[in-house]
């Protein structure tokens, strides 16, 4: 959970992605209610249009179910989709940026194997 | 209410405030309308709120002209950055004038503002500190409950704490019941979150008009070596550019997903940056 969402990116996006990275990290369960576009808007001080609009997506990609009077609710699948969707988002998001890193300070491909490969309590 | 601007020309004497602007506000959400001092925004408000004559074109609310028109005028709620009340009026009487005047009126939220505020109906208006006449006023405009409720610069004085307080109800409010609010101001950073829509005006022109998410997802500063940036803008709709020895950051109009796979360094820009960059270009034209 931040503390504040940042001007410079879109807030629905910012909304969308607390919520997967809740699911993801386990802290929202399958069958849990996740946050209402109220709460987010008086939290964060964010209009509830654009909140509204980052949970509506995740309704659309079956992340979460709405339940008529109650509130939006996690699917049982939520998870597993959104591992899938990440893993395909993880060349892009990390792998692109971590060789072109790499290439900046001269690093050869078996020098970035090693590393991966080394234990992380060294 | 559906608001028709219509190349709306606004001259005193031989300045120009507003040159043949025309948009149109469709659905009540929370409208940010951005500029610099003299671009034309508080012209534009006051045409609006009927309180002042267009000099060419027209503004129409749900068809009608707001000057001087009675039915319009209790729809429309304009709170300024000052003198909105009369000084020997006390709080008391304030209040009571404009719950005579706006159909909608909230006495409850009205009374729970005063005591947020720290207000005493007994005060009168001029013995009021700067910050808490903007505080009257903020109260005003939100329990008119006006279906166009109008802020222009309407905190000066009020300390940040009050600010936010103000944010958070008026949000409370827009939550509970969807209304047209057009909120001016220069403390951008503060406010840009609540807006659903921006509209910036520059030299009495209007230079855009976006939702505000669509224009962080539309926008992005990229920077790298000047070869290298001055490559990859070519063909793009630049905003503004920088130089520092050797490198270059360039504002451009596209899609920031799009361009992180250049390998340049690619970021978002704060509708407050944005709004900077978009007047400069139009002053450096």
């Amino acid at each position: 959970m931040k503390n504040t969402l940042d001007d410079n990116k879109p807030i629905f996006l910012q909304i969308k992605e607390q919520i997967e990275d809740s699911i993801i990290d386990g802290n929202l369960k399958a069958g849990n209610r996740a946050p209402s576009t109220n709460e987010f808007a008086k939290f964060y001080n964010i209009n509830p249009a654009t909140a509204g609009k980052g949970i509506n997506e995740l309704v659309a990609e079956e992340i979460l179910y709405k339940r008529r009077g109650v509130g939006m609710f996690v699917t049982e699948n939520a998870k597993e989709i959104l591992i899938e969707k990440r893993k395909k988002l993880f060349y892009e998001s990390y792998m692109l940026p971590l060789k072109m890193e790499a290439h900046k300070l001269r690093m050869s491909t078996d020098e970035l194997i090693e590393m991966v490969q080394r234990e992380d309590n060294e | 209410m559906k608001i028709e601007v219509k190349n709306l020309t606004k001259k005193y004497r031989d300045k120009v405030a507003l040159e043949n602007v025309s948009f149109t506000l469709d659905e009540p959400k929370i409208y940010g309308l951005l500029g610099r001092n003299g671009a034309g925004k508080t012209t534009f408000m006051n045409i609006l709120s009927g309180q002042i004559l267009a000099s060419g074109g027209e503004i129409l609310i749900d068809g009608e002209n707001p000057f001087d028109n009675q039915r319009l005028t209790e729809s429309i709620c304009l709170i300024k950055e000052g003198n909105n009340f009369k000084k020997d009026l006390k709080v008391r009487n304030v209040l009571k004038i404009y719950s005579y005047f706006y159909p909608n009126w909230d006495q409850e939220l009205a009374d729970y503002m005063l005591k947020e505020y720290h207000l005493h109906l007994n005060t009168k208006v001029k013995a009021l500190s700067k910050g808490m006449e903007s505080a009257l006023g903020i109260i005003v405009g939100l329990a008119s409950k006006a279906p166009i409720t109008i802020f222009d610069e309407p905190y000066i004085g009020l300390d940040a704490p009050s600010r936010k307080r103000f944010y958070e109800i008026l949000l409370e409010e827009y939550q509970t019941e969807k209304r047209t609010i057009i909120f001016s101001t220069h403390l951008i950073d503060e406010v840009s979150l609540m807006f659903e829509e921006v509209l910036i005006l520059s030299e009495g022109s209007l230079v855009l008009k976006e939702e505000a998410d669509a224009l962080r997802r539309n926008t992005y500063a990229v920077s790298g070596t000047i070869e290298e940036v001055e490559r990859f803008i070519t063909g793009k709709d630049i905003l503004d550019s920088k130089q520092l020895v050797g490198m270059m950051t360039a504002y451009v109009y596209g899609n920031a997903e799009e361009a992180k796979q250049s390998g340049l360094q690619v970021e978002g820009i704060p509708i407050q940056e944005l709004m900077i960059h978009l007047t400069e270009k139009k002053r450096g034209a």
